[in-house]
């Protein structure tokens, strides 16, 4: 594709004549995820009866592995092998094949050198989990300890510029801000976090020959092939992945982990199929988590509210040996216009598990800040909040000039407002009050950036009408099964019913994966331009076929509706033409590559949240008691999974802003919170009365679909509401999230 | 150690290590992986069955003391052809996403609505004397021992409603 | 999990037996605390004695009014009892509080009493910690976790008792009946059943080896209102941060301490014609904090105020 221009023209989707296209269809794999039928990574059926793996955790920050003695695990009960990192297999060295610093979190596995408190040192498999599991804990380790910086408030001193970025200044910040006759100045933190996906990542894997299959839980196919490929030093082409299933992703599964490389290599030492899962408790330690972000918000405005000044500086951290900056600045370089800008990051290096994308990624901990001073700062004013950001709203992007492809900010802040019932907030804090409860409102403004990304898929048509869409891309409870049924019966004119969706496999035609809320863009586009490949190749299949009713027609002129093929009043249903003309089925891939001139236009999916909490004056306890969102998104392809999609990702900034954290011990290295009990997400009983809506959008810009991503719009900016609205029940601003129960009541007036 | 028990209406006999939890007898020896291991530690829900009709976590439970008890499943709910109510509704109401927590949600709710019917209290239960009614205050409170990472919750609450006649 | 053994008698007096003749062998009920700590090899029994089918599930009435609820009733039976409801809210409300309902319909009301502490560097085994191995030392102190006690803790231990059905139980008053090989019984006040840690953290009830509770009795309820209040991080499933029960004017504290912390002192304030908030005062005057935990004090005052408040002048049928 050249232009973003030639995505205006009319497609099968835009005229969505069988209106499949927005219909909130039931999930495609939900009767399999109602019944428990759907096999995820550590079930699904071995061609022979499996090991089990378990594996052993160092207990220190930093330092290497002197000894280790097996004897006991390797006597004990129904043990097959027990490795070290002194007798694991060797393994070849990651990144000619795959951006090295999205796999580096599990290469090599069992190494000696620790790099962080929970790295895995051994790894036991035997008959029975129960038999892995005892012999796990026989082996003995000895270590040498090396000191580390653990403790992120402690290295801010040592904060650099990450690599390759420098701040990006518009105009004169200081100057303007000495200026601005009233300033606001706030820091805020958000925590360290964890993605806690429902299920803890898991491989089972088994070879046949020189070929090994895995089954994995994770979000991109084909790094996960080409990482273990490397790993196993053989071709990508003797790896077959497979991810059909994933319980929960949210970033945090974007890389694959020691489950794949151990099950892998165990079940080759062993000739037998191996399945390895990591426990909770090493979901927290061994993983990736959102890093904690501490940020220092200026804004200096004229006396009507217009910003003259405005800055986000940003301090994150990342492991020693991995970087990644969590880019909480970003989003704030295209949402309010102030002539004179400063943006940045800097980043700290500790020896602690890795930093790495989780849902939303700079959005979900950046909007906090900013989304908080903005209403410090209309207060400040006198001004409602939402007067505050209408008056900086800018007319092109405020950094780049360039326009936005479509921006509805100010029209999902104003329907917002009016269907909440924001006219009914009191100005000034602390005035309601419900039974023992105070109660308040907040709002706050949400931006995501869109992105697409090169991908490509495969349609067949069989003999018997069937059409399979297969593509290497995930389902992470994403809807992706679905909308990609649900384009490819749209881009063909069949009812869904006549469509089958494959994915996960690293046979298929290769597509990014679930991610930076791409995912619906990029491989929906791929899929339907291999279904707009099957329709040109039916045309010429029919117009070329004697025996075809549309035999000699102008190709350009067929079309395709009701499942069958026509021009004008001439049809046939496609199942016919393909058993005579192509019995063994036709076969065509598509692919979707970014625009040339794509990054002409400031492109983001945009919201306004809403929420109504209360606050207990004795002991500091937040509920929320409403919450209500609007955002603009593009086209919407399933209005049930996408409404799922965004109120998830509300629910999550209630998380963000109430309950979510982890903080490592200064002394050890470990995160306090290690299980579900003590790092907690939201419960049911904490999400009261939320809903959100979508306002009508296409982007011509974005695809050729029209279409963007909802999975992290959601959490962006929900957090930094429900942080207002305690203040305006309370009087208690906090700025240091989440808001528990002990800071909100430190901070009681 | 030998051990039998009814399973979704069967007869079944294992031998067992007494270590072997609930859960794990069912997913790794019977074969029946509806029940998801999400914590292994009670603290997720992902593990949900109902045992003698009542919600239980099989993480926590060990397999041998179960001898003669009645085991229902995510598998044991559906008829050949037809969902369980709870099954359909979740499916309509699109009350999950990831679908990992989702077994551990069904068997929980219809464990819940049982408890209900039954006129058990909860927290959230303002006359402790009263009859139950199950609003959705109620739910949220006596469905809260089965987390969702992809916070399906609001889906979740309209399944049950729809579910339960409360709708 | 280390290997055991596993038998179900059909008789109290041969449990009672087995337990006592066995090294390492420990009773199994409800099994939810003692299994998840066997998996993280916290608990290591050689042998289990599964007690939850003897018939110990009862709720009966007692000769003197009160409630005697067998040893492995569950906590949701207990919680749905009609009598319980009516009598004692605040034992209603403390179960009802706790864990989840799939938990409550396998925990049994020993159990729930005999629960170890869910202090992070206990769960954490490659941290010291003198309950796990005595000696060891304590990672608590000089760390960060912050639902560590304010009341009764020593240089050993600061962990806390997690049950939120104790604490109800401590302010009713409740006595504990226990059962050893040969038949002997005995009553314990609830009170008395929980230890500080002092210098043994690692002995956390007056149980002797071998002892079975076989019962909670509950004596009549004292008139006045009850209540129980928990504060926790998020709205439900979760162990508390600061839980106040008051019933009859008796006033019991969770998560504050090794055990239900009678605030004694409140009480004698209140009954020397102290209003709740100088009551309270005067308990928290006692509380000792480390820095991670110093908000339980205003937390636990203003919460035994508001409870105190709400109970004050209620009937006992409230």
């Amino acid at each position: 594709m050249s232009s973003v221009k030639d995505w205006a023209a009319p497609t099968p989707i835009s005229e969505n004549r069988s209106g499949l296209i927005g219909k909130g269809v039931d999930r495609y794999e939900g009767r399999l995820k109602v019944t428990g039928a759907a096999p995820f990574a550590y079930e699904v059926e071995t061609p022979s009866p499996p090991a089990y793996g378990v594996l052993i955790a160092a207990p220190i920050a930093r330092g290497v592995v002197t000894s280790a003695d097996v004897s006991q695990a390797k006597a004990a009960p129904g043990v097959l092998l027990v490795w070290t990192p002194e007798t694991v297999p060797a393994q070849g060295e990651r990144g000619a094949r795959i951006n090295p610093r999205n796999q580096r979190g599990a290469n090599p596995a069992l190494a000696a050198r620790i790099e962080h408190f929970g790295q895995h040192v051994g790894v036991v498999v035997a008959d029975t989990l129960e038999n892995a599991r005892a012999a796990a804990a026989l082996v003995r380790f000895t270590y040498d300890t090396a000191p580390a910086d653990l403790i992120f408030e402690d290295c801010l001193d040592k904060a650099e510029e990450p690599e390759g970025e420098e701040d990006v200044r518009i105009g004169d910040f200081e100057a303007a801000f000495a200026a601005a006759p009233v300033r606001l100045d706030a820091s805020y933190v958000s925590p360290l976090q964890n993605h806690a996906q429902m299920e803890p990542c898991a491989t089972t894997a088994w070879w046949d020959g020189d070929q090994v299959t895995v089954h994995t839980s994770i979000q991109m196919v084909k790094g996960g092939q080409h990482a273990l490929a490397e790993t196993l030093m053989i071709p990508s082409t003797r790896v077959r992945l497979l991810t059909r299933y994933i319980g929960g992703g949210f970033g945090g599964k974007g890389q694959s982990y020691d489950d794949l490389t151990l099950a892998a290599l165990a079940a080759r030492a062993l000739g037998q199929p191996v399945r390895v899962a990591y426990t909770r408790q090493q979901m927290f330690q061994a993983t990736i988590h959102r890093p904690a972000v501490h940020m220092r918000v200026r804004l200096g405005a004229q006396a009507d509210g217009r910003l003259d000044a405005f800055a986000l500086e940003a301090v994150t951290h990342c492991r020693r040996e991995a970087p990644f900056t969590e880019h909480a600045a970003n989003f704030a370089r295209s949402l309010y216009a102030a002539p004179n800008r400063l943006t940045g990051h800097r980043l700290v290096k500790l020896d602690i598990p890795a930093a790495g994308p989780m849902r939303a990624p700079g959005e979900a901990s950046g909007m906090l800040s900013l989304e908080c001073a903005m209403d410090e700062l209309a207060e400040q004013l006198g001004l409602d909040p939402i007067e505050l950001r209408l008056r900086n709203e800018p007319e092109s992007d405020p950094e780049t000039g360039k326009p936005f492809s479509t921006r509805q900010l100010v029209g999902c802040m104003t329907e917002g407002a009016r269907r909440f019932g924001w006219d009914r907030r009191s100005p000034k804090p602390g005035q309601v009050r419900d039974g023992r409860w105070l109660v308040g409102l907040g709002m706050a403004a949400a931006i995501r950036g869109n992105f697409l990304l090169p991908a490509k898929a495969g349609v067949r048509i069989d003999a018997d009408g069937t059409i399979t869409l297969r593509q290497g891309m995930t389902d992470l409870g994403t809807g992706t099964y679905t909308i990609l049924a649900q384009i490819t019966a749209e881009t063909l004119g069949v009812p869904l019913s006549q469509v089958k969706v494959e994915l996960g496999d690293s046979d298929f035609p290769p597509a990014p994966g679930s991610g930076g809320q791409f995912g619906a863009a990029t491989a929906g586009s791929a899929a339907f331009a291999a279904g707009m490949n099957l329709r040109r190749a039916l045309a010429d299949l029919a117009v070329g076929d004697p025996s075809s009713p549309l035999y000699g027609d102008d190709p350009e002129l067929v079309t395709f509706g009701g499942g069958n093929i026509a021009v004008d009043n001439r049809a046939e249903p496609l199942d016919r033409l393909v058993a005579r003309a192509a019995p063994e089925g036709v076969y065509v891939e598509g692919s979707i590559t970014p625009a040339a001139d794509a990054r002409d236009y400031s492109q983001h999916t945009y919201g306004a949240h809403f929420a109504e909490v209360g606050v207990d004056p004795d002991t500091g306890e937040v509920r929320l008691r409403r919450m209500f969102g609007v955002f603009a998104a593009g086209r919407i392809l399933n209005a049930k999974t996408a409404m799922s999609q965004i109120t998830g990702g509300m629910i999550w900034g209630v998380g963000t802003a109430l309950h979510e954290y982890n903080a490592v011990d200064p002394r050890y290295g470990s995160f306090i919170a290690q299980d579900l009990a003590s790092y907690h997400v939201p419960a049911h009983a904490d999400i009261v009365d939320l809903s959100a809506m979508f306002l009508d959008e296409v982007d011509d810009m974005a695809n050729p679909m029209g279409i963007k991503g909802v999975g992290e719009l959601g959490i962006a900016g929900a957090g930094a509401a429900i942080a207002n609205a305690v203040y305006n029940a309370s009087g208690a601003r906090v700025r240091d999230y989440p808001l528990t129960p002990e800071k909100v009541l430190a901070a009681l007036p | 150690m030998k051990t039998s028990f009814m399973l979704n209406g069967q007869a079944e006999s294992l031998d067992l290590d007494p270590r072997t939890t609930l859960l794990d007898a069912l997913r790794e020896q019977i074969g029946l992986k509806g029940s998801k291991k999400g914590c292994d530690h009670g603290q997720c829900g992902a593990c949900t069955v109902l045992v003698n009709g009542r919600r239980i976590n099989a993480c926590l439970s060990l397999a041998v003391t179960h001898e003669g008890d009645e085991i229902t499943t995510i598998e044991g709910l559906a008829g050949d052809e037809t969902l369980h109510p709870v099954q359909a509704a979740f499916l309509e109401h699109d009350a999950f996403q990831c679908g990992y927590c989702t077994p551990g949600q069904i068997c929980s709710t219809v464990g819940m609505l049982q408890e209900a019917a039954d006129g058990w209290a909860s927290l959230v239960t303002a006359d402790l004397t009263a009859d139950t009614m199950l609003t959705d205050e109620e739910i949220r409170e006596r469905m809260s021992g089965n987390l969702c990472r992809c916070s399906a919750y609001p889906q979740i609450l309209a399944a049950i409603r729809a579910a339960g006649g409360l709708a | 999990m280390k290997p055991f053994t596993y038998e179900r008698p059909g008789h109290l007096a041969e449990a009672l037996a087995r337990v006592a003749e066995v090294p390492g062998a420990r009773f199994l009920a409800g099994g939810t605390n003692l299994v998840d700590l066997m998996k993280l090899e916290i608990e290591q029994p050689t042998h289990l004695v599964d007690v939850s089918r003897l018939p110990l599930s009862q709720i009966e009435e007692t000769p003197e009014g009160g409630l005697r609820l067998g040893a492995t009733t569950t906590n949701s039976q207990v919680a749905a009892d009609a009598r319980v409801r009516a009598r004692y809210p605040a034992l209603a409300q403390a179960i009802l509080a706790g864990a989840s309902g799939q938990l409550r319909n396998k925990a049994t009301t020993a159990g729930n009493l005999l629960q170890r502490t869910r202090c992070a560097y206990f769960y954490d085994t490659t941290k010291p910690c003198n309950k796990r191995e005595p000696g060891a030392g304590c990672a608590a102190i000089g760390g960060i976790y912050p639902n560590t006690a304010i009341f009764g803790a020593s240089r050993a231990c600061i962990a806390t008792h997690p049950s939120d059905m104790a604490v109800a139980m401590s302010a009713l008053d409740a006595r504990v009946d226990v059962a050893r090989q040969g038949g002997e019984t005995r009553s314990v006040a609830l009170d008395d059943l929980h230890r500080l840690p002092g210098e043994t953290p690692h002995i956390e009830t007056s149980l002797q080896p071998g002892e079975l509770i076989t019962a909670v009795v509950l004596p009549p309820p004292s008139p006045g209102g009850q209540i129980y209040r928990k504060v926790r991080e998020r709205a439900s499933y979760a162990f508390a941060i600061g839980a106040v029960a008051v019933a009859g004017g008796k006033i019991a504290m969770g998560a504050v301490a090794h055990k239900p912390w009678r605030a004694a002192a409140a009480e004698r304030a209140l009954a020397e014609g102290a209003n709740p908030a100088e009551a309270m005062a005067a308990e928290m005057a006692g509380a000792r904090t480390d820095g991670h935990n110093d908000f339980k004090v205003k937390l636990m005052g203003r919460l035994g105020v508001a409870c105190l408040t709400t109970t004050a002048g209620a009937g006992s049928d409230q």
